[in-house]
C-alpha cells in the first residue's frame, strides 16, 4: 500500500442506524423489529445460523428486499426508500455474481461507467483497485478463466473501486476451502485497516466473525440476542444461545441461590465468580479452562470439581481434548495443553474435572 | 412505478401471443359443428352434419387407416432405431463422432419439402411411392431425431453408479441394462415415441410427394380439402385429429399418475411394514 | 466393459504410438458405440442417398448440364421468388424474435405454475399440425372470416382488411408455427442466467432497466442467435402456410418447387431449386455452428 493510494480512500466510513426492521412473509417472521447502530469506518459482522434472518438484514441494508416496517439511516440520511442502485453502498455477493460475459477489468469498470466517471480515470482506477487485490495481471481474463479466490478479490475490487462509504459482505468467503479462506480473511481484515470504511460482513462461521469483527452481532430467530467485541461475546455470553453458538461451552443447568449455583442434574453446589448475575439458569466453563486430574489425586481445593469418566482422549498436537461423561449423563469437555496433560487420562479413566470459580459465567 | 407498468405490459403481450397460439388451435372445434357450408364462426346452428359426411364418405376413413397404420409402424421403428441410437451416443465410442451425429440430427434441419422431393425422386424408380413402406421409410426418418434426443437427455441424468451397483450385485450387462437402465429412461423412451408418432401422423409436405391415387394419407386428402375451396369437412378431421391428440396428452398424464398413487401406496405399505 | 477397457488402457505405459496404432485407436468403435450403426445405415440409405439421386437429377434432367442451374435465373419470375423467399423468411424471423424474447423473458419471472401454462401454450402448436392451423388461420383471417366479421360487428372497421393472400397474411401465419422454435432455445438459455447478476449490477449503481440491457440481454444472446438461426433456416423452406396464406405474389421456393414437379413435371429443375435451397440452409449452419455449438441447441430442444 503506498501513500497515494492511501489518500485515495482516506473518505471515512458512514455510520449506519438501524431501527426497528422487521420482515415478515405471511405468517413467518424473519426480521423481529431488529435495532442496531453501526459505528463509522467499523468491522462489524452479523452472525447467525441459516434461517436467523441476517442474510434478510443484509439484503434490506443494499435495498433489495423491502421491510416490512422500520427504517435504515446511512450517515443520517433515510435511504429506506431508495432503490438499490441509488443507495451507493458496496457489496460483495455471495459466490460473488462477477458478470460471465466481461473480463475482470470490465467487471471493475461497471460501477465507474454507471457513475459517468471519465473514461481515462476509470482506467487509472481500475487499474489500481486491481492492484491492490494483487491483480493487475488478471484483468483482461474472464471470470470463469481464473480461480475461486481470484474471483473472490474481483468482487471485492469491484465493490470498492467506486468508493463507497459502506461495504456489504454476504458470506463472501462460504465457497472457499479452509486455508484460502483463512488467508482472504486475513486480507480483508487489512483492505478495511486501509481504506477506513465501514464494512458490515454476514457470515454463520464463529471462528471468521471472531478473526475478523470490531463488534460482532449475534442473530437468533430475527433478533439480536447479543451485541459486542469478539472478547465480549466469547469470554461473556449474554445467554445460553450465545455461549452455545460461539465456542465450545460446557454448561450446567441450575439456578441461584444464596450466591451459589446449584446444579439441579448433578444436585451439587458451584461457586459463582466475583461480580456475578443475581439471576440465571446455567453456568459455562469453557473447555481451556476447565482441567483434569485421575480420580484420587489431590487437587487444588478452591476449584470445584465433579467426577466423570473419560469417553475419548483427542490428540490435536497443541492440545488434548478430554471427553468426559458424568455419572448424571453430562458430557463435558476440556482442553489442556499437552507437556500438562498428566498420565492416567486414558479412554475409561475416571477422573475429576475442576475449575477456578473466577473462570465460570453465569448464563441469563 | 416503471418496474410496474413494464410488468403489466409485458404480461398483455405475452397473453397476446398466448391467443395467437391458442385461437387456431381451437377455432376449428366450434366452425365444425356449424350447419352451414360456409364454415361461419360463431355458428348459426349447430349440427354434426360435416362429420356424417366424414363417415358417409369412405375415402376419409381408408386415409384416417391409412395414416394410423404408417404412424405406428413408423413410430415403432424410431424408437428401436433412436433409442439404440441414443445409447451408443451417451454412452459409447465411435469414430467420426461430430460426422455421425450431424447425419443423425440432419433430417431436423433439411426443408422437408426436399426431403419430400428427393425421396420422391429415389422411390419413383423403386416402385416405393403410394406404399406403406415408402411412407415409413421417410417418416421414420423424420421421426427418429425427436426420440434419439429425448433418450439421450433421459440417459444423461441415469445415475450410472445405479448400474454399477446393479452389476456389482451380479447382474450381467444385458440383464443391467433390461432391469435398472430401460425402467429408467422408459419415461423418455415413450416421450420419444409420442414425437415420433405425431410427426408421422401430422406429415403433410413429404406425403403430398409420396401420395396417389392407391394411397393417401389423411393430412393430404385434408389438403386437397383445404387447397380447392375451403371443405367443412376439414375442419370436423381437424377437430377430430385434434381430440386424438388431446386425449393422448390427457392419457400420458393420467398413466403418470396412477405410477405417482401406486408410488405413493407402496411407500405408505413399506413405513406401515415399518 | 468399456470401463474395464480404459481402465487397461490407463494402467499401461503409454509407449510412443505408432501411426497405424493411431488410426486403429481413432476407428476404435466399442459395444455401445456399435449401436448407432443401424440408425446411421438406415438414414444413409433412406434420407442421405435419395439427397445425392436429386443432386444428380439436376445436372442430368432432361441433358447434362448446368442448364436448370442457369435457367433459374434466366427468368425473372425465378429470381423473384428467390428473393421474396428471403425476404419473407427475415420478416418472419425478425417478427417471431421480437415476440419470443419478451414471452420467454415472462416465462423466467413466472411463478411455476403459470411457467407451465405458458410452456403448454407454446407446445400446443408444436403438436397440432400445420395444416390444421394453418387452415385455421385462413377461417379466422380471410375477408368473411372469423376476426373480420367481429371487427365489422363492433364497428371498429367498415370494410373487411384482406390478409389473407398478402404478405402479412404468410408472416401472420409462418411466425405462428416459429414461435415454439424461437421461445424454447431462448428460455432455456434464459432459465440459466443467475438472477443476482442483476442485484448485483442494481448494488452497483445500475438503474434495472441498464442492469438488464448491459447484463441479462448480453447473456441470453447464444439463445438468441439459435433462435435466428433455426427459425430463418426453416422459414426458408415452408411450403404449407405459405401455400395456403399466400397469393401468387408471395411464392416462395417450397411452393414452386412442389409446382415444378406436380403441374409441369420438370423434375431436374425443381432437383435444382432444392439443391440451391439445400445448399444454402447447410451454409448457414455451419456458417452458425463456428460461432456456437447448435447441436447442443437441437439436443436441448426437448
Amino acid at each position: 500500500m503506498t501513500k497515494s493510494q492511501e489518500t485515495q480512500y482516506e473518505s471515512s466510513g458512514a455510520p449506519i442506524r438501524i431501527s426497528g426492521i422487521s420482515k415478515t412473509y405471511k405468517e413467518l417472521t424473519v426480521l423481529d423489529s431488529v435495532d442496531l447502530d453501526i459505528r463509522g469506518g467499523e468491522f462489524l459482522t452479523l452472525l447467525g445460523a441459516s434461517g436467523s434472518g441476517k442474510s434478510t438484514l443484509l439484503n434490506i441494508l443494499a435495498g433489495f428486499v423491502k421491510p416490512s416496517g422500520g427504517t435504515i439511516e446511512v450517515d443520517g440520511v433515510d435511504v429506506s426508500r431508495l432503490p438499490p442502485h441509488k443507495r451507493g453502498l458496496g457489496m460483495v455477493f455471495q459466490h460473488y455474481a462477477l458478470f460471465p460475459h466481461m473480463s475482470v477489468a470490465e467487471n471493475v469498470a461497471y460501477p465507474l461507467k454507471r457513475l459517468g466517471v471519465p473514461k481515462a480515470e476509470i482506467i487509472r482506477r481500475v487499474g489500481e483497485a486491481l492492484d491492490m487485490v494483487d491483480l493487475g495481471r488478471m484483468a483482461n481474463r474472464k471470470p470463469t478463466e481464473i480461480s475461486g479466490g481470484q474471483q473472490q478479490r474481483v468482487a471485492l475490487a469491484r465493490a470498492i473501486v467506486f468508493r463507497p462509504r459502506v461495504l456489504l459482505m454476504d458470506e463472501p468467503l462460504g465457497a472457499l476451502d479452509k486455508m484460502l479462506r483463512e488467508q482472504l480473511q486475513l486480507e480483508i481484515r487489512k483492505l478495511h485497516k486501509d481504506i477506513g470504511i465501514t464494512f458490515v460482513f454476514v457470515t454463520h462461521d464463529q471462528d471468521e466473525a471472531l478473526t475478523m469483527s470490531d463488534r460482532i452481532a449475534l442473530l437468533k430467530d430475527g433478533q439480536i440476542v447479543q451485541l459486542g467485541t469478539p472478547e465480549e461475546l466469547y469470554n461473556a455470553p449474554s445467554c445460553r444461545y450465545a455461549a452455545e453458538f460461539v465456542g465450545v461451552s460446557n454448561i450446567f443447568q441450575g439456578s441461584i441461590k444464596n450466591s451459589a449455583f446449584i446444579d439441579g442434574q448433578h444436585a451439587r453446589e458451584f461457586k459463582l465468580p466475583l461480580g456475578h448475575a443475581k439471576e440465571g439458569t446455567g453456568l459455562m466453563i469453557r473447555p481451556e479452562h476447565m482441567r483434569v486430574s485421575p480420580a484420587g489425586q489431590i487437587t487444588n481445593t478452591i476449584h470445584d470439581q465433579i467426577g466423570a469418566t473419560v469417553e475419548d482422549c483427542i490428540y490435536l498436537g497443541s492440545s488434548r481434548t478430554v471427553q468426559a461423561r458424568t455419572d448424571a449423563g453430562a458430557l463435558l469437555i476440556a482442553r489442556t495443553e499437552v507437556p500438562r496433560s498428566p498420565d492416567g487420562i486414558h479412554a475409561g479413566a475416571q477422573i475429576q474435572m475442576h475449575w477456578e470459580a473466577a473462570d465460570a459465567r453465569v448464563l441469563a | 412505478m416503471n418496474r410496474i407498468l413494464a410488468r403489466t405490459a409485458l404480461i398483455l403481450l405475452a397473453a397476446i401471443i398466448g391467443l395467437y397460439l391458442l385461437l387456431p388451435v381451437l377455432v376449428v372445434v366450434p366452425m365444425s359443428l356449424s350447419s352451414s357450408s360456409f364454415l361461419t364462426f360463431p355458428p348459426k346452428e349447430l349440427s354434426l352434419r360435416w362429420y356424417q359426411q366424414l363417415l358417409d364418405d369412405p375415402s376419409w376413413g381408408r386415409s384416417a387407416f391409412a395414416s394410423l397404420k404408417v404412424a405406428l409402424l413408423s413410430a415403432t421403428v424410431s424408437v428401436i432405431l433412436g433409442t439404440l441410437a441414443a445409447l451408443a451416443l451417451v454412452r459409447g465410442r465411435f469414430p467420426f463422432r461430430n460426422a455421425v451425429t450431424a447425419v443423425l440430427l440432419a433430417p431436423l434441419i433439411v426443408p422437408y419439402v426436399i426431403v419430400g422431393l428427393a425421396v420422391y425422386i429415389a422411390f419413383l424408380n423403386l416402385g416405393l411411392t403410394e406404399t406403406t413402406l415408402g411412407f415409413v421409410l421417410v417418416h421414420t426418418c423424420l421421426g427418429v431425431p425427436y426420440v434419439m434426443i429425448n433418450v439421450s437427455t433421459g440417459l444423461v441424468s441415469v445415475d450410472r453408479r445405479l448400474e454399477m451397483a446393479s452389476m456389482n450385485l451380479g447382474a450381467g450387462p444385458v440383464s443391467t441394462f433390461f432391469r435398472i437402465t430401460l425402467p429408467l429412461i422408459l419415461p423418455s423412451v415413450l416421450a420419444g415415441a409420442l414425437f415420433a408418432f405425431i410427426t408421422s401422423w401430422d406429415e403433410v409436405v413429404t406425403a403430398i410427394f409420396l401420395s396417389g391415387p392407391d394411397m393417401t394419407t389423411m393430412p393430404v386428402k385434408m389438403w386437397s380439402g383445404i387447397r380447392v375451396q375451403v371443405d367443412p369437412a376439414v375442419a370436423a378431421v381437424s377437430s377430430l385429429s385434434l381430440l386424438v391428440i388431446i386425449s393422448t396428452f390427457l392419457l400420458m398424464g393420467a398413466v403418470k399418475m396412477i405410477r405417482k398413487m401406486i408410488d405413493r401406496r407402496a411407500s405408505l405399505t413399506m413405513n406401515e411394514g415399518i | 466393459m468399456s470401463v474395464a477397457a480404459g481402465t487397461r488402457a490407463a494402467l499401461r505405459q503409454p509407449a510412443p504410438p505408432s501411426f497405424a496404432s493411431k488410426i486403429k485407436n481413432f476407428l476404435r468403435i466399442d459395444g455401445w458405440g456399435a449401436l448407432v450403426l443401424p440408425l446411421l445405415v438406415f438414414l444413409i440409405l433412406v434420407f442421405i442417398l435419395p439427397l445425392f439421386v436429386m443432386l444428380q437429377k439436376s445436372f442430368t434432367d432432361p441433358t447434362f448440364g448446368w442448364q436448370n442451374y442457369t435457367a433459374i435465373f434466366a427468368q425473372s419470375v425465378y429470381v423473384k421468388v428467390l428473393g421474396n423467399t428471403f425476404l419473407t423468411a427475415a420478416i418472419v424471423t425478425a417478427v417471431t424474435l421480437l415476440l419470443a424474447f419478451p414471452y420467454a423473458y415472462l416465462m423466467t419471472l413466472a411463478t411455476p405454475k403459470w411457467r407451465t401454462v405458458m410452456l403448454v401454450l407454446v407446445l400446443v402448436p408444436f403438436w397440432t399440425s400445420i395444416l390444421v392451423r394453418s387452415f385455421a388461420l385462413v377461417l379466422l383471417l380471410r375477408d368473411t372470416g372469423v376476426l373480420n366479421s367481429l371487427a365489422q360487428d363492433a364497428g371498429l372497421i367498415a370494410e373487411p382488411v384482406t390478409i389473407i393472400r398478402t404478405m402479412s397474411g404468410v408472416v401472420i401465419g409462418m411466425v405462428q408455427v416459429a414461435l415454439p422454435f424461437a421461445v424454447l432455445p431462448i428460455y432455456a438459455t434464459m432459465r440459466t442466467i443467475d438472477r443476482r447478476l442483476l442485484q448485483a449490477a442494481e448494488g452497483l449503481g445500475d438503474r434495472p432497466s441498464g442492469a438488464f440491457l448491459r447484463i441479462f440481454v448480453p447473456l441470453s444472446l447464444p439463445g438468441v442467435a439459435a433462435a435466428i438461426l433455426l427459425t430463418f433456416v426453416q422459414a426458408l423452406g415452408y411450403y404449407i402456410t405459405p401455400a395456403l396464406l399466400g397469393g401468387p405474389k408471395n411464392t416462395m421456393i417450397g411452393e414452386l418447387i412442389v409446382q415444378q414437379v406436380s403441374t409441369v413435371l420438370r423434375f431436374g429443375f425443381a432437383a435444382a431449386l432444392a439443391t440451391m435451397l439445400l445448399v444454402t440452409t447447410f451454409l448457414l449452419i455451419g456458417l452458425a455452428s463456428k460461432y456456437f455449438d447448435l447441436q447442443k441447441h437441437l439436443m436441448g430442444q426437448s
